[in-house]
């Protein structure tokens, strides 16, 4: 099944005369377009700037942390950072990550769209999300919450003094421009595929979003209704988490993590999307068991629905539905594995080739089956009364976040640059970006598990001097995962101007993305496409270049 | 452009010209455009059901827990209004439903005129409801702001029986939470509904709706119907608590 393609020559490629970059001007040709791919650009500037204002955050929280004491910052201070942090990551970085940038690039051409279902309702969500990103800097710059990013109440209702409330509103509007997000992926997915663009036909990024969209519509008005009540309850005094009133604060928990453990699936599904297509890419063969993938994130967001009391289990809820809810738990591991197992088994006898996405690929593999083994650990009943409330969950929720999602995300936009931009990035450079990430990213959190495991407990300023070698060799790590992210950044911004000109294919690949040019006309396609061909078919794309090369001789 | 791939679909490749003006750019048919809207409204009630749903999970584990203080909450509440709102939002469903029926028989003037009485009904069930916060006020029934379980503890007017020990007596404040909550939302839903409605009507009078393209007044009916539905649950969940005993 595996051919060698080589990659063609790009020094004859040109920029396309007319692309949806300069089919008009101006800033209100951006702010109010309904094509997907400018909001697509809108989204990715904004959460790059809130990736860089949360990463300052956890630099200034490695940098707290080098010494056992207090000395950097004030442990209130420490407080209102970890929260500000973990807000700002969660919710204006890691849920719109790939699903809003990458996603909403591509899934309307992946499907043979003009434009997702419903363009305004797209622009609307990126200024809801602006407008929750707004207000979460309003409450940043107003003092800060040091509620943890979880609002457990009754601190949030009763003990803090913070901007407890522009915070919520913040996740609140931010939440809805989610729901809007995934609904019109559905929609989309559902109503807009080509003709022959059958269900097995679409490619497996499409699938991942459309699992990710499922838990985006069903989990997110769930938090929304549980930060109402935390709302009304800190302003007006209703009593549905207060047990004085008869209300329960464990019910706030239930319903947040309702919504926020389905979250990370939300978050690490279009990442394993990208991961498909990029392994299938760079080894030129068909994604193996394209069906058992495809199902298997479904499986992993109907599952993802049914585990979220994990989060609980030292909080006084019956062992009974511990002892459920952790079978449940591990039982997620399942798809997760299909998955893993079935790229290993694609780059079997694959014509492997180390382009830089390809190597992001490779760091998401490792890095997320370590976070997700690790995950295991958390989910038995017995291990997660030691390891909960310590470094060890720290650091397993980054490797499933950073390690994973943010290798994928960064393994993403490599590999759709081309088709985004027209152009190239710096193929050496992105290289040692992306293993100075790899090196960086295992320094800082590695130490972590270690750290945690010995009893190092999470959300503290100060901790005993005998942890302080594991935290040092993870604050050195964090400067150096800095500099990860900060080259990409500026190589890519690089790229825009000096960039070789990349042409529509640059990597061969069968997407039906990659059969236009880049970067894209306005309305995609010239010509409604017809769809005749499988998913990752490298056969097809060799004749159809082999008969290109005769019409053309 | 590769052409191979992008193979030629010669119906569609240059009738845009053929479509009537409502449809937009990135549909191929007015029928696809309709049952896309359609799919997305349906879809957007799913996530308004998972929005309430946290409420009434909420509901139905403390009417567990707290049963008698729920029933002498219940009895605060006049049935009397809850029964005529109740009748007022499915008149105000059945004449939205018939101004979806105009727009479809493209007549402007019933058109204009069922979204007015809709309007008119949603008011009135509007104005009904304050008037039930106003007495519960006055009770000092209000959770937060102005509560007293007097009334819980020592019996009220019309049930001398509802003499709960003092603790339960202080769960009826979760009862209130959540009426309030409960009917907040919906409420809050009502007047979102009320107020597109108004929009929709000065667009109807423009002559929108009645050419063949009511997708809008379709959807919307859809929505006002779901909100209806929330009531339905709403009412016997907090009015009729033990009636049947």
């Amino acid at each position: 099944m595996s051919t060698i393609v080589s990659l063609p020559d790009q020094q004859t490629a040109t920029l396309p005369k007319r692309s949806y970059l300069n089919s008009e001007y101006g800033l209100k040709s951006w702010l109010l377009t309904g094509d997907h791919k400018r909001i697509a650009i809108l989204y990715l500037i904004s959460i790059t700037f809130f990736f860089f204002i949360g990463g300052a955050m956890a630099g200034l929280i490695r940098l707290e942390l080098l010494t056992p004491q207090t000395d950097l910052m004030a442990a209130d201070t420490y407080n209102k950072l970890f929260t500000m942090h973990g807000i700002i990551m969660i919710f204006l970085f890691l849920v719109p990550s790939v699903p809003a940038t990458i996603g909403n690039f591509l899934i309307p051409i992946m499907v043979g769209a003009k434009d997702l279902a419903f363009p305004k309702i797209n622009l609307l969500s990126w200024y809801l999300y602006i407008i929750g990103g707004t207000l979460t800097l309003a409450a940043l710059i107003s003092g800060g919450v040091d509620t943890g990013w979880t609002f457990t109440t009754p601190l949030s209702t009763h003990y803090l003094n913070t901007h407890v409330i522009t915070a919520g509103l913040a996740i609140f509007v931010a939440g809805f421009s989610s729901i809007f997000t995934g609904l019109n992926f559905i929609v989309t997915i559902h109503r807009m595929r080509a003709p022959g663009m059958t269900w097995f036909r679409l490619p497996l990024f499409v699938w991942s979003h459309y699992a990710a969209s499922i838990l985006m519509v069903l989990g997110t008005p769930v938090l929304a209704i549980a930060l109402v009540l935390v709302l009304l309850e800190r302003t007006i005094g209703i009593g549905v988490f207060d047990p004085a009133k008869g209300g329960d604060p464990l019910l706030f928990q239930h319903l947040f993590w309702f919504y926020s453990h389905p979250a990370v699936y939300i978050m690490i599904l279009p990442g394993m999307g990208v991961i498909s297509e990029v392994i299938s890419t760079f080894s030129r063969k068909r994604v193996f068991g394209y069906t058992a993938v495809a199902f298997s994130s479904v499986a992993i967001a109907v599952f993802g629905f049914f585990v979220w009391e994990h989060h609980m289990f030292v909080m006084g809820v019956s062992n009974y539905s511990a002892l459920v809810f952790s079978l449940l738990t591990m039982l997620v591991a399942v798809p997760s594995a299909i998955k893993i197992f079935n790229w290993s088994a694609t780059l079997y006898k694959g014509s492997i080739t180390f382009e830089t996405p390809m190597l992001y690929a490779f760091g998401f593999i490792g890095l997320f089956t370590i976070g997700g083994l690790t995950g295991v650990f958390l989910g038995s009943l017995g291990m997660d009364i030691h390891l909960t409330e310590t470094y060890f969950i720290v650091a397993h929720f980054h490797f499933v976040m950073v390690g994973g999602m943010l290798m994928a995300f960064l393994s993403g936009v490599h590999f759709w640059w081309p088709k985004m931009t027209g152009r190239m990035y710096p193929e050496g450079l992105s290289k040692l970006a992306a293993l100075v990430t790899f090196i960086g990213f295992i320094l800082t959190f590695f130490p972590q598990f270690i750290v945690g495991y010995l009893g190092m407990p999470r959300r503290y300023a100060a901790y005993p001097p005998e942890f302080q070698v594991l935290n040092v060799l993870s604050t050195a790590g964090a400067s150096v995962l800095g500099v990860g992210y900060l080259l990409p950044m500026l190589y890519l911004t690089w790229s825009l101007k000096y960039g070789k000109i990349a042409g529509a294919n640059p990597w061969q690949a069968t997407g039906l993305e990659w059969q236009i040019q880049s970067p894209p006309l306005t309305e995609n396609f010239l010509e409604t496409p017809i769809v005749d061909y499988e998913a990752y078919d490298y056969e097809w794309l060799a004749n159809k270049t082999k008969n290109e090369v005769t019409t053309v001789g | 452009m590769d052409s191979q791939a992008i193979a030629t679909h010669p119906e569609h490749a240059h009738g845009e010209h053929e479509h009537p003006p409502y449809l937009r750019h990135h549909f191929a048919t007015v029928e696809q455009q309709r049952e896309t809207a359609s799919f997305g409204m349906w879809l957007f009630l799913l996530t308004e059901i998972m929005f309430f749903g946290g409420m009434f999970a909420a509901y139905l584990i403390y009417r567990n827990w707290y049963y008698p203080a729920f029933v002498a909450g219940s009895h605060q509440l006049s049935i009397l209004l809850g029964t005529v709102n109740t009748a007022v939002l499915i008149c105000s469903s059945f004449t939205m439903a018939m101004g979806v029926y105009s727009a479809e028989m493209k007549r402007k003037g019933a058109l204009v005129m069922w979204l007015l009485l809709t309007i008119l009904l949603g008011t009135v069930f509007l104005g009904i409801k304050a008037d039930e916060y106003h007495e519960k006020w006055e009770k000092h029934h209000v959770p937060g702001l102005n509560f007293s379980a007097n009334d819980f503890v020592n019996g009220s007017k019309g049930y001398p029986d509802d003499k709960l020990a003092p603790d339960m007596a202080q769960k009826s404040q979760v009862y209130f939470s959540l009426y309030f909550a409960m009917t907040g939302m919906h409420a809050l839903h009502m007047i979102i509904g009320i107020s597109i409605l108004i929009v929709l009507v000065i667009r109807a009078r423009q002559g929108a709706y009645t050419e063949g393209h009511m997708t809008t007044i379709e959807n919307f009916g859809l929505y006002w119907h779901f909100v209806d539905i929330v009531w339905i649950f709403l009412f016997p969940l907090l009015y009729l608590i033990s009636r049947h005993q």
